[in-house]
C-alpha cells in the first residue's frame, strides 16, 4: 500500500474513533445510553495502528475501554450505538453494554471489565491457532494496571513457555482509575522484567498512528514467522475521566499542564496534518470527515428509535 | 457385562473421546506425571502426544482462562484439578468469564469446556484437600455441574460432558475411584439432567450426591432388615437438575431426606428441599430433612473427621427418627472402612 493511502486509512480510523466518542459525549446527558462508558479519546493512534496491521482473519481482545478497538476493527457504528442504547440491534442484543464489546465475525473476540481477565483467554485462543496451524495471530490489549494482576504474569509465562503466537499490547496511560503508576508499582521498568521472558519486545511513546502501525506490523510478522509471543509497550494519555464523558482536571490528581503537552501531539490532529502534507487536499479530507460524521449521526439516531430486546430475551444465550 | 473401577471408567471415556474427536485435549497440573491423577489420565500423553495432553505451570487462574480461549476457537478442552480446592484460584475466570461468555456474544460462541476436579475425603486431608463445592458452582448461571457416583455414570456422563457445548464442572469423589461396577464396552453417553434411581422403595426417598449414595445404599440395606424400603435417588447432575424425577419419588413415598456431600447452609440440599417442599407440599408426611457436611472447615483428626461427614449410621438414625422406629443395634454391621481400599497419603 502506498504511503498516502496507508495514512488516509489510518486517518479514517482515528477520526472515526474520535468522532464516535465525541458523539457519545454530546448525547450522554440525555440518559439514553444507560451504560458506563470508558472513552478512548487519546488512545486512537494505538487502536488504529494495531488494527490496521492485523489481517482480517487475526483475532483480538480488549478491555472495558474498547470502543476504539471495536470501531477501528469493524469500522461500523450501527450495532455499536445500538449496544450502548441497550437495543436488540446491538452487538450483544443490547444485553451487555459498553464494557463487553465484541464482533465475533470480525475476530474481535471480546472485552472484559475485570482488569486482566482477557489475557489468558487470548493466550488460549492463540494456542488453538497454533494447534490448528492456521497462521492466525491474536492481539490482546491491556493497561498498565493489568500488569499488577497475577494473571498477567501467569499468562505471559505460559505463552512464552509454549511459544504461543500472541501479541501482548500494554497501553500505558499511567493511570489505574485515579492512581498513578508510581503509587502502585515497585519496579522501575516493566519491559526490563518482560525482556527476561522468551518473547520479543517493542516499545514506543508516540501518538503517530503510522509509527504504531509499523511497530505492530513488525511484531505481528515476527510472531507469525517465528511462533513466539511479542510484547508491545505503548504509552498514551487518557484525555477524560476514567468513566464518563467529562474531563476531570479540577479534582487535582493530575495536572492540566501535562494534558496540554500531550494535546500538542494529539493523534487525530497530527494524522490530519500528515495527510495534508502528503498531498491530500483540504476538501478531500473534509469530504472524508463528513462521510464518517454522517455515518455516526445516522447510527445514533437509528439506535435511539430502535426497539429494546423483547422480554423473552432475558433468559436467552445463557446455555448453548 | 464387565466390571471396571470408577477411575478406569474415567480413563476409558477420555481415551475414547480423544480418539473420536481430535479437537478434544486434556491439560492440568500433574496430568502427565507418573501418578497421572490417581491413574485417570493414564496413557493419554503416550496415545495423543504432548500437544493434546500436557502439564501446566502452577497457574490455575490463567490456565482456566486459557481453556476458555481454546474452547471459543475450535478446541474442546478438559482441564483437570487433582483437588477441587485448587479450582478456587480460578473462580474469577469461571464466574466472570466462562459462565458469561456466550451471553456476552449474544449467543455467537459455544464453550465446550470440561473442568474435572477431584473432591472429598481422603486420608486426614483437613480443609484444603477435601472440599466439594457443587453448591457454589451450581449457583452460577451458565455452568453445568455433574457428580457421578457409579463407574457406569462416570463414563457415560463424562462422554456427554465432553460433547456438551457448555462449560461443565465434573466432580469426582476420591473414594469412588476405587469402587467397581458394571460398565458396557460400548458405553452410550448418559444425558446430563437425568436422575438415576439406585434403589426403589416406598417408605422414604433419599436424594443423595456422589459418595453419599454409597452411604445411603448401605443405610437402605440395614433398614431393610427392619422392613423399611428406602428409595435412593442420585440426581447425577446438580445443574441441570431432574426435578420431575425427584418429585415423582417423593410423591410416592411422602418423605424426603437429602444427603448432600457439601455444607448444608445455603447448600444444594437447601435447593432440593425447597423444590420438593414447593412441589410436594400436600404429599409430604413430614418436613424435608437434610444431612450434609458440618458447618466448619474439615478437620484432619480422625474422630472429628468421622463426625464431620454424614454416613450410613447417621442416615439410619435419621430415618428411624422420622419413621418413629426404635434405634436398631448397628454393632454387627460392616461399614465402609477406607483403610481396606484407600490408604494415604493422598
Amino acid at each position: 500500500m502506498d504511503r498516502i493511502q496507508l495514512n488516509i486509512e489510518l486517518y479514517k480510523k482515528v477520526f472515526l474513533v474520535r468522532m464516535a466518542e465525541e458523539k457519545i459525549r454530546e448525547y450522554y446527558h440525555q440518559d439514553g445510553m444507560k451504560t458506563p462508558t470508558h472513552l478512548s479519546i487519546g488512545e486512537e493512534a494505538i487502536v488504529a495502528g494495531v488494527c490496521h496491521a492485523l489481517s482480517p482473519q487475526d483475532q483480538l481482545f480488549g478491555t472495558y475501554r474498547s470502543h476504539g478497538i471495536y470501531l477501528a476493527r469493524t469500522l461500523e457504528t450501527d450495532r455499536f450505538f445500538s449496544e450502548l442504547y441497550g437495543k436488540s440491534s446491538g452487538v450483544s442484543k443490547g444485553k451487555t453494554g459498553s464494557m463487553h464489546l465484541n464482533a465475533i465475525e470480525e475476530g474481535f473476540l471480546g472485552s472484559s471489565a475485570v482488569v486482566g481477565t482477557p489475557l489468558p483467554v487470548a493466550v488460549g485462543t492463540a494456542y488453538a491457532n497454533k494447534v490448528h496451524r492456521n497462521g492466525k495471530v491474536v492481539c490482546v490489549f491491556f493497561g498498565d494496571g493489568a500488569v499488577e494482576e497475577g494473571v498477567f504474569w501467569e499468562s505471559l509465562n505460559v505463552a512464552c513457555l509454549k511459544n504461543i503466537p500472541i501479541v501482548f499490547i500494554c497501553e500505558d496511560n499511567d493511570l489505574a482509575i485515579h492512581s498513578h503508576k508510581k503509587e502502585r508499582q515497585a519496579f522501575r521498568s516493566l519491559t526490563d522484567i518482560v525482556r527476561s521472558f522468551n518473547c520479543l519486545i517493542h516499545e514506543a511513546e508516540t501518538t503517530d498512528p503510522e509509527v504504531i502501525f509499523h511497530i505492530a506490523s513488525s511484531a505481528i510478522d515476527q510472531t507469525k514467522t517465528i511462533q513466539k509471543p511479542s510484547f508491545l509497550y505503548l504509552k498514551y494519555y487518557r484525555y477524560l475521566e476514567h468513566v464518563g464523558v467529562h474531563d476531570d482536571f479540577k479534582f487535582g490528581y493530575r495536572s492540566k499542564e501535562n494534558f496540554d503537552e500531550w494535546l500538542k501531539k494529539d493523534p487525530v490532529m497530527i494524522q490530519r496534518k500528515k495527510i495534508l502534507s502528503l498531498g491530500v487536499s483540504e476538501s478531500e479530507v473534509k469530504i472524508l470527515e463528513q462521510q464518517i460524521s454522517q455515518q455516526i449521526q445516522k447510527s445514533i439516531e437509528q439506535a435511539i428509535i430502535a426497539p429494546f430486546p423483547s422480554e423473552e430475551e432475558l433468559l436467552k444465550d445463557v446455555y448453548a | 457385562m464387565r466390571s471396571i473401577t470408577f477411575c478406569q471408567a474415567i480413563n476409558e471415556a477420555l481415551h475414547e473421546e480423544m480418539s473420536r474427536d481430535s479437537n478434544v485435549f486434556l491439560y492440568g497440573l500433574d496430568v502427565t506425571d507418573h501418578k497421572q491423577i490417581f491413574g485417570s489420565t493414564k496413557g493419554l500423553v503416550e496415545a495423543f502426544g504432548s500437544e493434546r495432553c500436557f502439564g501446566t505451570p502452577l497457574s490455575e487462574d490463567a490456565m482456566t482462562g486459557f481453556g476458555l480461549g481454546t474452547a471459543i476457537n475450535g478446541l474442546r478442552p478438559i482441564h483437570v484439578h487433582i483437588r477441587v480446592d485448587f479450582l478456587l484460584l480460578a473462580m474469577n475466570q469461571l464466574i466472570n468469564m466462562i459462565s458469561c461468555y456466550r451471553y456476552m456474544t449474544g449467543g455467537k460462541v459455544k464453550i465446550p469446556f470440561v473442568i474435572r476436579a477431584v473432591i472429598g475425603r481422603g486420608w486426614g486431608q483437613s480443609f484444603q484437600h477435601s472440599k466439594s463445592l457443587q453448591s457454589i458452582f451450581a449457583h452460577i448461571p451458565g455452568l453445568k455441574v455433574v457428580m457421578p457416583t457409579t463407574p457406569k455414570d462416570a463414563k457415560g456422563l463424562l462422554i456427554s460432558a465432553i460433547r456438551d457445548n457448555n462449560p461443565v464442572i465434573f466432580l469426582e469423589h476420591r473414594w469412588l475411584y476405587d469402587t467397581s461396577g458394571d460398565v458396557p464396552v460400548d458405553m452410550a453417553p448418559i444425558p446430563l439432567g437425568k436422575a438415576n434411581i439406585l434403589k426403589e422403595g416406598k417408605d422414604t426417598t433419599i436424594i443423595a450426591t456422589s459418595w453419599m449414595n454409597v452411604e445411603a445404599l448401605k443405610a437402605a440395606e440395614i433398614l431393610k432388615k427392619q422392613g423399611i424400603e428406602v428409595e435412593v435417588i442420585d440426581p447425577r447432575t446438580i445443574y441441570p437438575l431432574d426435578v420431575p424425577s425427584l418429585i415423582s419419588s417423593v410423591k410416592k413415598t411422602g418423605r424426603c431426606i437429602v444427603v448432600d456431600y457439601d455444607w448444608v447452609y445455603c447448600g444444594f440440599s437447601a435447593e432440593v428441599a425447597a423444590q420438593v417442599s414447593e412441589k410436594c407440599f400436600y404429599d409430604l408426611k413430614a418436613p424435608v430433612r437434610r444431612l450434609g457436611l458440618e458447618h466448619t472447615p474439615c478437620p484432619s483428626s480422625r474422630p472429628l473427621e468421622d463426625l464431620f461427614y454424614p454416613n450410613a449410621k447417621t442416615i439410619v438414625r435419621l430415618v428411624e427418627k422420622e419413621l418413629k422406629l426404635s434405634p436398631v443395634s448397628l454393632e454387627e454391621e460392616e461399614f465402609y472402612n477406607y483403610e481396606c481400599k484407600f490408604k494415604g497419603p493422598f
